[in-house]
């Protein structure tokens, strides 16, 4: 008779990060390994020096812009929904909704299916493809804002909040801190949805992967370079600015009028937060799942196990245990608690 | 509901005093009545709802989630309020198909009773959005701590219908929510409110600093001269037996100040400084002042230990006539007439400074014979009572600042146009026996220098940084190493809040002194001999 195998013999945690035995992979391993599939283009999850990589072409081209070229010994693209076998052991990746290419890992051997989510996401964004909720046994799922507290709310409510300011503030600009990969482009095509068409200045930053999402029909409209070259200072009032959240404690900063700072990221829920990061008009713009995303999104797997990586796990799995859900904390080490 | 809540947002994360006011304005011209009415009235302190507890808002809440979820929930965010509102369960299959206005709201909070006030809260919580439960919490739990004052609020309403803010604060004792009136005129759509209200405050006059040059083009003869006494700037109001003692920005005081109201059995409008003391005897320091003030309740022990009295400065009103036309020398002899008809405990009469000559003022100023005067005044003989800050009547004439050498220990970043400098500097002067000397903070200040001196003092803290927590750098600051700043201050409290022991006032950057060692910054003894 057939013997389904054990979720832990089909992936297990390593100081590497997660590993398929019979697979003998590892999926965003933090140190470089042999053979490594990867879910998307953060650098904590997408680290160079592996041996080979599989990942989305989106991917792999990001890891290439972020590291040149030789990132890895050979690479190989996965095509979403395409079934490869690594060792027999079959592979699927499938939108995550995440950034631009992300995608989860199905993982399926002798019976058994797991998903690895890696990062993701519910909310509708046009920078990428929609998470595709996929049936299996096992669901890993992160828990970055894994607590009843972080509820997000429609992205497009928060950018008409920047729209609002930048009428009500007319003589001074606002600055938007954004995650270089991802968010800020979310960002900037929510501001062109909203039908925002004055030119976006962007920290240096961001050009190489802004130009890559234009490259892909991520329409962004125009771009320009935030820097003093560009225009005095009194060109930047009312203008919209773009760059990552550390450039705005730096010098690069002063160029900009009595600039307001904004902050989009999940974090600004918490008042808090906000307040100690001297954000003025925090956006509340995640591309994590909320509480609710990660409640719907465990139901929709049908999983009767839930791993939780990275993140608040505790609340997560406390819920888990509520609904009758078996579920535990992975403890796997090495990803950004804070990234978002 | 939702704009209030928005408004409530945007404020408490302004930190510029123009940037509130524009979104103050921005509020009260877009929001109809009376829902703007009702949010200044919230923001003034003005709105009476009755409160519910803490307690009960937990209690409302574990009815609805797991107690477990909501420990990891409240332990995150620390924020009682902050919390509720966020994890706050809609009910199953419950689509709000209205969203309240901020007037039902309040309406619906104040026909509570007391018992079925947590259900009618918990109704409304469930039919609003998390930025708007934020707010109602806020209003039922009592102080919305968003760092605006009723006189900034007040200010906002005079942009909003282009008059002198002084116009609002003297109609604002005879007005209440929703002030439907008073928009009214401010949009020009009717006629200024009048007030039947009696004792209402009248706005303040007040003066300039003296500035190099000012006095040559002026005669002593002029003038008359009075102390300048550091206590709290006060206005005595009764009218028909209602009494009212007023701070200068026209908030009502007297709930702090019974001992004083007490002894207000007059008809009249007096301005005057508060002290404590009996100012038959002794007047009391700005410490023993302080043992009178923010407190919610003043206990008789205090009382009578700290008793307040008014010096008074100026007559507006006696006997119902109106003397502010006057010229102050003769509202100033109708003063000293009634006066001497007040309780002697609680009254008395500010009294002049004699003079000749500027030289001779000069040396009086320098050399105050109390510690709790900081200066003189200058009052023109023949001028009126006027609102506001008329240049060339009155003039306060201060004593110099103290000033102390100390060394820079930790420095954070300002906001808006200061953001990416670090522009709040926390400094500190020696303590401990010799050999083994530490900085001890004693203050902070952010301001005083030039834009240029900003521009070196970021430099240094960036290039001297050992330690950074969010927005502050800790500055290398040791015996050899450290920027030492010249603070200027303009007196010390002593503070039970601060390691030093001293508080302050007014504290800025006078110079900064790359020249001096850190190691020859002033030390903490220094200080303390300051203290009264």
């Amino acid at each position: 008779m057939f013997k389904a195998m054990r979720a832990s013999d089909l992936l297990k945690s390593r100081p590497e990060g997660l590993y398929c035995p019979p697979g003998d992979f590892f999926i965003d391993p933090v140190r470089p390994v042999e053979r490594a599939l990867i879910t998307h283009g953060h650098s904590d999850h997408a680290r160079s020096g592996h041996q080979s990589v599989l990942a989305t072409q989106e991917t792999l081209d990001i890891m290439g812009l972020r590291y040149g070229e030789d990132f890895a010994g050979t690479t190989q693209a996965a095509a979403l929904g395409e079934t490869l076998d690594i060792n027999g052991v079959a592979v699927t990746f499938h939108p995550a909704g995440h950034v631009l290419g992300s995608a989860q890992i199905c993982v399926e051997h002798r019976g058994m299916r797991i998903v690895a989510s890696g990062d993701y996401k519910r909310q509708k964004d046009a920078t990428c493809l929609p998470f595709e909720p996929v049936r299996c046994d096992v669901f890993i799922t992160e828990a970055t804002f894994g607590l009843p507290v972080f509820r997000h709310p429609p992205d497009h409510e928060e950018i008409a909040r920047v729209l609002k300011s930048a009428a009500q503030f007319p003589e001074r600009s606002h600055l938007i801190g954004a995650y270089a990969l991802g968010k800020a482009q979310r960002v900037m095509r929510l501001l062109r949805d909203a039908g925002y068409d004055r030119p976006i200045y962007i920290h240096g930053a961001l050009t190489k992967l802004s130009e890559y999402y234009q490259s892909q029909g991520i329409e962004l409209g125009r771009l320009e370079p935030g820097t003093v070259e560009s225009g005095a200072k009194a060109d930047f009032a009312g203008a919209i600015v773009v760059g990552p959240p550390s450039a705005f404690a730096d010098r690069w900063a002063r160029r900009f009028p009595d600039p307001i700072s904004c902050f989009a990221s999940g974090w600004m829920r918490i008042r808090q937060r906000a307040k100690q990061g001297g954000v003025e008009l925090p956006l509340i713009i995640s591309d994590h799942a909320d509480w609710d995303e990660l409640i719907i999104t465990i139901k929709e797997t049908g999983a009767e196990e839930i791993w939780v990586t990275h993140g608040r796990e505790e609340a997560l799995v406390r819920w888990c245990e509520l609904e009758g859900i078996a579920a535990r904390p992975l403890h796997l080490v090495g990803y950004e608690d804070e990234g978002d | 509901m939702n704009r209030f809540a928005e408004l409530l947002d945007r404020l408490v994360l302004t930190p510029s005093r123009n940037g509130k006011l524009t979104l103050l304005t921005d509020y009260f011209r877009s929001v109809e009545d009376p829902d703007r009415g009702l949010a200044l009235a919230a923001i003034t302190g003005d709105l009476n709802i009755a409160a519910v507890k803490p307690a009960m808002l937990r209690a409302l809440v574990v009815e609805r989630m797991d107690p477990v979820l909501f420990g990891y929930s409240y332990d995150y965010v620390g924020d009682l309020a902050e919390t509720v509102s966020l994890v706050w369960p809609q009910p199953q299959g419950h689509i709000p198909n209205h969203v309240p206005t901020l007037g039902e709201v309040v309406g619906r909070l104040q026909a509570a009773s007391r018992s079925d006030g947590p259900k009618v809260l918990a109704r409304l919580l469930d039919d609003a959005s998390i930025s708007a439960r934020f707010a109602i919490i806020k209003l039922v739990t009592g102080g919305l701590r968003i760092g605006v004052s009723a006189r900034l609020a007040k200010q906002a309403l005079a942009y909003l219908g282009q008059v002198d803010v002084a116009e609002i604060e003297e109609l604002w004792h005879g007005l209440a929510p929703p002030y439907t009136e008073l928009f009214a005129w401010l949009e020009g759509r009717a006629e200024k409110p009048r007030s039947a209200a009696l004792a209402l405050f009248r706005p303040v006059m007040l003066s300039n600093a003296v500035d190099d040059g000012d006095l040559e083009k002026l005669d002593p003869a002029d003038y008359a001269a009075e102390w300048k006494w550091d206590g709290i700037r006060v206005q005595a109001v009764c009218e028909g037996g209602v009494r009212r003692l007023y701070s200068r920005t026209g908030d009502d005081v007297s709930g702090a100040f019974p001992d004083l109201a007490a002894a207000m059995n007059f008809e009249a409008a007096l301005d005057g400084e508060l002290l404590v003391g009996d100012p038959r005897e002794a007047t009391g320091t700005f410490s023993d002042l302080q043992q009178r003030l923010n407190r919610k309740s003043v206990s008789p022990k205090i009382q009578q230990q700290y008793p307040a009295f008014m010096r008074c400065y100026d007559a507006l009103q006696i006997d119902g006539e109106d003397l502010r036309a006057l010229p102050f020398a003769e509202r100033r002899k109708r003063l000293q007439t009634f006066v001497e008809t007040l309780d002697p405990s609680r009254f008395d009469l500010s009294p002049f400074v004699a003079f000749s000559e500027w030289k001779t003022l000069e040396r009086l100023r320098q050399a105050p014979p109390h510690p709790i005067i900081e200066g003189v005044m200058l009052k023109r003989w023949n001028s009126p009572y006027l609102a506001g800050r008329p240049k060339g009547p009155w003039f306060k004439w201060k004593r110099d600042p103290h000033t102390i050498d100390a060394v820079l220990m930790y420095a954070q970043r300002g906001h808006g146009k200061r953001s990416s400098f670090y522009s709040d500097y926390t400094f500190g002067v020696w303590s401990g026996p010799e050999g083994s000397e530490e900085l001890v903070p004693v203050g902070k200040a952010y301001f005083g220098f030039t834009d240029e001196e900003l521009r070196e003092i970021d430099k240094y803290v960036r290039d001297n940084t050992i330690e950074r927590f969010g927005p502050v750098r800790s500055v290398r600051a040791d015996r050899r190493n450290g920027l030492v700043l010249e603070v200027a201050f303009e007196g010390l409290n002593r503070s039970t809040r601060h390691k030093s022991g001293v508080a302050m006032r007014f504290p800025r950057i006078s110079r900064l002194r790359w020249d001096k060692p850190a190691a020859e910054a002033d030390r903490i003894e220094t200080l303390q001999a300051l203290l009264d």
